[in-house]
């Protein structure tokens, strides 16, 4: 154990001990990058692809490397509408990223909440939640999702939507035995003896006590949201093609792959997959570092 | 207890009732199937006409009662697409997918089990950290871009398999089935394989965690001291405990799988139930819809149901509790 500087905080010591793993620290670096090249896609992108004006359907199905018309290269190829995959790639890198953080924290107030709520009043209200977190986590996370897609339409709202149904449940469940633990310790019992009102003991005593394993959770939904967006977009069940995601990208390559024009599939798959492992390097050793069971 | 299991079955119908109406109704808001599926050109009078046919022009609540009452005689209404029962048309496609699940269901304790005893067997080996990282990669990476992957390398790229379809059937008790036939398994390699991904990761972790418990157990040492061989000690005694939980966790994992093959089955081009679903969702058949729905939704109550149920039976901690 290092010696306790009078400088040492909380939030010191859980930096220090982030740090000291490599990887995770090259994930969070690799996220991040991605992150910063989704938000400034307009800036980086050679070509808004988008923007119908500056599209040549004849520059169609180019493989990576070629020259465009305009003159610049293009890095990944075109699509079969002429579009440039490498700015391609940053838009729907961006949809993917909104659409899987959004919906991630989206879920996770509503989830905490319920969760919170289960934890701290008991009886009829925790019967009442848990039995629906039982029945929705009884069924698969893509069958939830299909039903709802199938239901709502496809819109990138529908499918925010869907996410948020799919995993708030895990958050509750998670939250609920969290706080069901933390309910019991001695300044919840102190803050109830001042009798505050219960929304302030929920949110102000018993939330932040429940956050750090709260993190680890929404690290991990972020990286199957974006990982279910892209399936369900794939499917064709997702976003709608003028708001290509990564796996609407993916999908568009498919019916080419089979005549070795594998570009257009697989350079937003490799998007995706780096994205998925960044942030799950992230939320693993999260997890070793915020877990106190793991601590002397 | 048998009064439990009856309650036990009254919430599960009552779930499923509840089911029918969250779907029926949710299936109805969506766009209208007429415009689809009627010719632009019909006048008036023929697009009354198929509307009064498929039973359109009825208010929402009398459909759902000949839905319902259908659904209990087990008709769950025509698909507009093919003009067949919606039942018959997903029955015909249900073996292409129940191959498929079972064969990868098989496919993730081939290859999980034995990757999972080595990993367990040398924790800090190179080859064990190899297997452990892989696994991670199993449960992260989306399984339909590793399809794709899959075809690129083996139908496109080396040509050794093809890429999309069901090959060559046969007929067994009635059904045709392309594990019969060696054109049949060579199609199925691929999808299988891809389906069985996240299982083997599953299976593997399980089997690992177990080896690590049950080493430091005494029936371990004691069998060692008896002068067993240590492929004795592994094979028989150590792989017997760790069957149970994994052939559970398996049994149960069978459903999800069913449903994750709507993923496997479109990337493939699989004729099974989940191609049937997608296509239906796009030309909005809604008779094939709320049936598929429904079937599912049978399948995953009826799992549930019968492992709380065998549970209970087979763990006496579970019927205390429910008894208190």
């Amino acid at each position: 154990m290092s010696a306790i500087s009078a400088e040492e905080t909380p939030f010191r010591r859980f930096v220090s001990e982030f740090a000291a793993s490599k990887l995770a620290l090259f994930g969070l670096f690799v996220f991040v990058l991605i992150a910063l090249a989704a938000i400034f896609a307009n800036w980086i992108g050679p070509q808004n692809p988008y923007d119908l004006a500056q599209l040549d359907i004849m520059d169609g199905r180019l493989p990576p490397g070629s020259k465009s018309a305009a003159g610049y290269t293009y890095l990944l190829g075109t699509d079969d509408q002429g579009r440039d995959m490498f700015s391609g790639m940053l838009f729907g890198l961006r949809i993917s990223l909104a659409v899987g953080v959004g919906s991630a924290l989206f879920a996770a107030c509503v989830g905490t909440t319920l969760g919170l709520l289960a934890a701290f009043f008991g009886r009829r209200t925790d019967a009442v939640i848990m039995r629906i977190v039982d029945l929705q986590l009884s069924f698969p996370a893509i069958l939830v999702a299909l039903m709802i897609l199938a239901v709502l339409g496809k819109s990138v709202m529908n499918v925010v939507l869907a996410l948020v149904i799919v995993e708030w449940a895990g958050y509750a469940r998670n939250v609920r035995a969290i706080a069901m633990v933390e309910r019991k310790r001695e300044y919840i019992e102190a803050a109830t003896c001042l009798a505050l009102p219960w929304r302030r003991i929920m949110f102000r005593h018993l939330l932040p006590n429940c956050l750090p394993p709260l993190i680890v959770i929404a690290t991990q939904q972020v990286a199957r949201a974006i990982a279910l967006e892209a399936t369900l977009s794939f499917l064709g069940l997702g976003v709608p093609i003028t708001e290509p995601s990564l796996g609407l990208l993916i999908a568009n390559g498919y019916q080419y792959m089979l005549s070795g024009k594998y570009w257009i599939s697989f350079y937003p798959g490799i998007a995706l997959l780096i994205t998925i492992v960044s942030i799950n390097l992230v939320g693993d050793h999260l997890r070793d570092v915020l877990n106190p069971r793991l601590k002397r | 207890m048998f009064t439990w299991i009856l309650r036990r079955m009254f919430q599960a119908s009552f779930v499923l009732l509840a089911m029918t109406v969250i779907v029926f109704v949710g299936v109805h808001v969506i766009g209208n199937p007429v415009d689809i599926l009627i010719s632009p050109e019909a006048d008036q009078a023929e697009r009354a006409k198929i509307i009064a046919e498929m039973g359109l022009d009825q208010p929402l609540w009398r459909q759902y009662a000949y839905f319902l009452n259908g659904a209990l005689h087990g008709d769950l209404g025509r698909s507009f697409v093919f003009n067949e029962p919606a039942l018959k048309l997903i029955g015909g496609r249900m073996p292409a997918t129940l191959e498929l699940a079972v064969t990868a269901v098989l496919m993730s304790m081939c290859f999980g089990i034995p990757l999972g005893l080595y990993a367990g067997l040398k924790p800090n080996g190179f080859l064990g950290r190899v297997i452990m990282t892989g696994s991670i990669l199993g449960f992260s990476l989306p399984s339909f871009w590793v399809g794709l992957m899959l075809i690129m390398v083996f139908a496109v790229q080396l040509g050794w398999l093809p890429s999309t379809g069901r090959g060559e059937t046969a007929m067994l008790f009635g059904v045709r089935w392309s594990f019969l036939t060696w054109d049949g398994l060579r199609h199925m390699a691929m999808p299988a394989l891809n389906l069985s991904l996240f299982n083997i990761s599953l299976v593997l972790r399980l089997t690992r965690a177990g080896v690590r418990e049950n080493l430091t157990m005494d029936y371990v040492k004691f069998a060692r001291a008896k002068g067993l061989s240590p492929a004795r000690v592994i094979f028989v005694h150590i792989l017997k405990n760790i069957m149970i939980p994994v052939t559970t966790v398996l049994g149960l994992e069978l459903g999800s799988t069913i449903a994750f093959a709507v993923v496997t089955e479109s990337v493939f081009a699989w004729p099974g139930m989940g191609k049937l679903i997608i296509d239906s969702i796009n030309v909005l058949d809604r008779p094939v819809i709320v049936a598929y729905l429904m079937m599912i939704v049978l399948m995953f109550i009826t799992i549930n149901l019968v492992v709380d149920i065998l549970y209970t039976m087979l763990d006496p901690r579970v019927r205390l509790e429910t008894k208190a």
